[in-house]
Order: structure tokens, then C-alpha cells, then sequence
């Protein structure tokens, strides 16, 4: 089937403004200025489409949230993607941006934006010419500024860029590095749909999100639903790396297995070697065990093995890989990322790095194993923001699942 | 320093946003590229410009991991050594880079051309080992391509043409 987000892939040069409209490019949101906001929302609220930066909450929803009232509101769309293992946003803006455009300028309508910020990572700077050479295409032709398409619309669209913080993906840290501030997040409520960017009422959507919104527009939400599971319907971008013979994005339609993923389309483990484990979404979401490589990719999926679909950044690991030292990586990037608000949070990973570390170089203990653990538990709940939750999940999960493999880095010390 | 030659450019900024102080980011990336790195001139003129304490852009110079508050060589190589790079070679990659180079993590060549840093990830699991330098991507990294790499820079280097991407995209869309 072909792409209907990473369409680059077949069509040569879509992310140029004429290839794009050739095939169908902009249809969307001409259709959508002839109908009224309210409906838009309904659309997008039928189609179930769900956020795919890792939550998963509700698009249309969340748009429907945004008070229907005059005044200034604002669309800010998430591309500060710096999860581990995550690389699919950086394509669809490298490759597609106009469809991003697109949806963006559709959300805007939509809440009744005249003003969107992309907010990038100031790493992906590929993606920035891109989506810089598609902002100026749309100026240039009616599709950005003052009276869009000879409507009543006008939104204008810039380019924000990110100086290297993962935590700056949350939406009230990311809107708060928009402000000018320190790039932490704020206790909801506020939440942004009220108080948002300059506290006005503000929409936060992933980018990949967006890219999904014309193709409900222009296909209906019927058709969009007809893809996938009740709960997780539409198109999904995996991003795949670690121990495949293919790394690399691949767009499934959701409730393909794991399995499916990684042995029909990424040509397996390299060397014929068995899977031990993968994160399912980064370093954030809970491992899972060989087991759990029949789960279909969805919001769902994982639930009865304790894990997440999360932003679908799939690491695999074979049967070589120490867990004990995957904890380790993971671990060490939430101690760099976390954003030093919340106690639990700083002094927790601070702690469960050191002693990860200490365990892993073969010094530790089996009571080294028991402090993680209680430290891992104390951070859960405990935190303002996901970032807190997530820092716990590389220890508690393969602590629980390979246990062997920490007893094996123990066993020396008593 | 920057309030002169960036005059248009941060007319433009001061227009786009709502609020001044958003600018922060772009007129930091701008200053850090005039200065080398975020000295104390670099964070006082940005202060200057928006009107802001300069202990608040220094707050904001120690967020963010893309600022250095210490001077770097002319060419900053972060390596990415994240979990999903590393089970794809990384830290092996830069232990041979460090060796090359002959300085260790964090350290710059002695003729100041070169830093080496290791980063977390940076969004091209699949195509590692990888780096950015001076946020420019280099992707399916072996010794050699490194090699090539510093040869390159080196001739870029004697030719005096260093750019900052990021300060080009700023700029660019602007004008």
C-alpha cells in the first residue's frame, strides 16, 4: 500500500508546493474553509485520530476544548522530538512538510488560530530547510498570511527552534521555552487548552498528528476508521533501530504485530540471533520480553504486558545484550534530561544512574538491587510532569523481567 | 556585536512574537555563533537586546545542552551515544574518534580546532554511528568516513568559512 503520511517515499519531490498540489495537495483545507469550525472538529473527533507524540489523547478533543469564544488562540505543534530511538518526525518534515502545513493550518481554523509556531528540535536542521522552503512557498502563493484562498482566513506560521532539551516536549515545558523561560514544565491545571502560549487558549499537537488531519478531511471519517483497531485507527509511523536488519520508519497501519514489523518488513535480527527484548517506545515506556513480539502495534496493545505503544520508537535488543547495561543508557538519559523542578525526579535519577553504574561496572550488590528498586518507586507518581514516570521504567522493568542478568553482575560482591 | 550586524533580523523576531522575550532562543543561537561560545559579553548583549537580567539568559545558557558556557573549538563533534546508537557501535565509535583526535570526552584539540562531546540522542537511530557538528548530521560513520570528515574540516577550516546552520535558517527565513 502506498504511504499516506511518509508519501516522499513514492512521490518524488512532494515537498515542493506543486508536486505536493498536484496530487492532491491543499484540497483539504479548501474544503475545510467552506465548512464551519464546529464541523471540522466533529470530523476529526469521528475519525478517532489519537496523538502520536506518545500519549495518545484525543485529537479532536483536545481541539474541542479550546473556548468558543473571540479572542487571541494559538496552535503550536510539537516537532521537539528527542525521545530515544524517535526519528519520524524528522522525515515527515524533511520529506512532507506541506502535509504538516496542511493540518496545521486546518487545527488553526478549526480553534480559530491566526498565529502557529513549530516548535523544532535545533538539531534537525534538514527539516528546517525544508519546512522553511514550504513556509515560503505558501506565503508566495495565498496559502499563509492575510485572506488564505480569497477566504476570511488568515494564520500566519514560524519556525521556532529548540536548543537541546528532551523535556522541552512536554507541551507546558515546550511552551514555556516558547515564552523565553526556562524549558520546564508547569502543574496542569492551567492546562493549555485554557491558559496556554501567552496564557491564551493554545492547541499542542505532534507533528505527525497534523500530517494525518487532511487525509481525514479529504477522505471522510469513515474511511479513516475503516484502518486499524477500534481504538487505534489510522496510519502509524514505527520508528525502528537497535538489533534489525532494517532499521529505519515504517508506516503501518495499526494493529500489525511486532513480530510482523520486525521479521517481514525489517528482515530480522542480524545473524539470525533471537530477540531478547525491545522498548516499544524509547527509553520511556516499560521493556518487554520476546513474548510480547505477537502484541499488536496500538495504543492497546501492550497492555496485559505492561507496557506502551508511546510515540512507537521500537529498540530492539538480541539475546546478546546485557540488561543491566540498557538500564544503564536509559537511565543516564533521564538523569541528563530531567529538568531539575521536581525533587523526586532531579535526586532520583541523580541516584539511580550512580548506583545503575556502580552495578553494571560489576561493583554492586545484591542490596544495590533493592535501593534501585525503592528509589525506581519512589519517583513514580510523584513528579509534575511524564518525564518523572518514565525514569523509573529502565530499572523497575528489567529488574522484573532479567532478573538473572543483575544477579549476574552481583553475584562477585555478595 | 550582534544588535548591529542582526538588526533586521531581530526587528523581524520582535514583530513574530507576541512577547520579546521569546526571541531568547534565536538571538542566543546568533550570539553564540559571533562569540564562539555563551561568554559573559555574549549573554549581556543578548540581556541588552530584550531587556532582561543577564542572570536570566546565563539560567537559560545552562538549560539547554546546545549552548556551551565554556569556549569550544571551532568545530564541536557530538557524538551520539544513546542506547539505540550505542547497540549500533557508538561508544565504541568514540573511543577510536577520542584516539584520533587525542584529546578525551569533553577536551579540544590543542590548535582549537576541534571538540569532542557525547550527546544524547539526536533523532537518526538508524543510520548510526552518527554525530553533528556544528549541528550538521554525518550519518553511517565508520574510521574512515571520520577521517574524511577531519580532513574536510581541516581544509574548510584554513579557508576560513565556518558556518552555523542554525544561524543561516534563522536568517534565512527572515530575508
Amino acid at each position: 500500500m502506498a504511504h499516506l503520511l511518509l508519501r516522499h517515499r513514492e512521490i518524488e519531490n512532494i515537498k515542493k508546493l506543486d508536486v505536493y498540489r498536484a496530487h492532491g495537495g491543499y484540497e483539504a483545507l479548501k474544503k475545510v474553509l467552506s465548512m464551519a469550525p464546529a464541523e471540522v472538529i466533529q470530523v476529526v473527533m469521528e475519525s478517532n485520530l489519537r496523538g502520536r507524540g506518545g500519549a495518545g489523547f484525543p485529537t479532536g478533543l483536545k481541539w474541542n476544548f479550546i473556548p468558543k469564544v473571540a479572542g487571541d488562540k494559538y496552535v503550536v505543534v510539537n516537532t521537539d522530538e528527542s525521545e530515544t530511538g524517535t526519528f519520524k518526525d524528522r522525515e515527515l518534515m524533511e520529506g512532507n512538510p506541506h502535509q504538516v502545513i496542511e493540518g496545521t493550518l486546518i487545527a488553526a481554523y478549526a480553534i480559530g488560530a491566526k498565529l502557529t509556531f513549530n516548535y523544532m528540535r535545533g538539531e534537525y536542521m534538514d527539516a528546517a530547510y525544508a519546512f522553511e522552503e514550504a513556509l515560503k512557498e505558501c506565503y508566495a502563493n495565498n496559502l499563509l498570511g492575510p485572506n488564505i484562498l480569497g477566504s476570511e482566513f488568515s494564520c500566519d506560521m514560524y519556525p521556532h527552534y529548540g536548543a537541546g532539551a528532551y523535556i522541552c516536549g512536554e507541551e507546558t515545558a515546550l511552551l514555556e521555552s516558547l515564552h523565553g523561560n526556562l524549558g520546564q514544565p508547569w502543574s496542569k491545571p492551567p492546562f493549555p487548552a485554557v491558559e496556554g502560549l501567552y496564557r491564551k487558549p493554545t492547541v499542542v499537537n505532534n507533528t505527525e498528528t497534523l500530517a494525518n488531519v487532511p487525509l481525514i478531511i479529504q477522505n471522510g471519517a469513515e474511511w479513516y476508521k475503516s484502518m486499524g483497531t477500534p481504538g487505534s485507527t489510522g496510519p502509524k509511523i514505527v520508528c525502528l533501530s537497535g538489533h534489525v536488519v532494517k532499521p529505519g520508519n515504517y508506516e503501518i497501519i495499526m494493529g500489525m504485530t511486532y513480530r510482523e514489523l520486525i521479521y517481514d518488513l525489517a528482515g530480522g535480527i542480524p545473524g539470525g540471533k533471537k530477540v531478547k527484548g525491545f522498548l516499544p517506545s524509547g527509553g520511556s515506556g516499560p521493556v518487554v520480553k520476546e513474548e510480547a513480539l505477537d502484541a499488536p502495534i496500538s495504543y492497546e496493545g501492550l497492555d496485559k504486558f505492561g507496557s506502551a505503544m508511546g510515540s512507537a520508537s521500537v529498540i530492539v535488543m538480541d539475546e546478546t545484550v546485557d540488561m543491566v547495561w540498557a538500564a544503564k543508557k536509559a537511565t543516564h538519559f533521564f538523569k541528563h534530561e530531567s529538568c531539575g523542578k521536581c525533587t523526586p525526579c532531579r535526586e532520583g535519577t541523580f541516584w539511580l544512574d550512580k548506583v545503575i553504574h556502580k552495578v553494571d561496572s560489576g561493583r554492586g550488590t545484591a542490596n544495590d538491587i533493592k535501593v534501585l528498586n525503592s528509589v525506581a518507586e519512589q519517583i513514580g507518581g510523584k513528579c509534575l510532569c511524564a518525564l518523572g514516570e518514565f525514569a523509573k521504567n529502565p530499572i523497575l522493568s528489567t529488574i522484573k523481567h532479567f532478573p538473572q542478568d543483575y544477579q549476574a553482575k552481583v553475584r562477585a560482591n555478595g | 556585536m550582534i544588535r548591529e550586524k542582526y538588526a533586521d533580523v531581530i526587528q523581524e523576531l520582535f514583530r513574530r512574537y507576541p512577547e520579546r522575550k521569546s526571541a531568547i532562543l534565536p538571538l542566543m543561537h546568533i550570539a553564540q555563533h559571533e562569540y564562539g561560545y555563551m561568554s559573559e559579553e555574549a549573554m549581556q548583549e543578548v540581556a541588552d537586546i530584550l531587556g532582561l537580567n543577564p542572570t536570566h539568559v546565563k539560567s537559560i545558557a545552562g538549560f539547554y545542552t546546545l549552548f556551551y558556557e565554556e569556549p569550544v573549538g571551532k568545530y564541536v563533534l557530538e557524538i551520539c551515544n544513546d542506547l539505540a546508537c550505542a547497540l549500533r557501535g557508538a561508544d565504541e565509535f568514540v573511543a577510536m574518534a577520542s584516539n584520533k583526535l587525542g584529546v578525551p570526552v569533553e577536551g579540544t584539540t590543542p590548535d582549537g580546532l576541534f571538540t569532542l562531546k557525547t550527546v544524547m540522542c539526536l533523532g537518526a537511530c538508524d543510520r548510526a554511528p552518527m554525530l553533528q557538528c556544528n549541528l550538521r548530521f554525518h550519518e553511517h560513520l565508520n574510521e574512515e568516513k571520520f577521517t574524511a570528515l577531519l580532513d574536510h574540516l581541516h581544509q574548510e577550516a584554513s579557508s576560513d568559512q565556518v558556518e552555523s546552520a542554525v544561524v543561516e535558517k534563522i536568517v534565512s527565513y527572515i530575508n
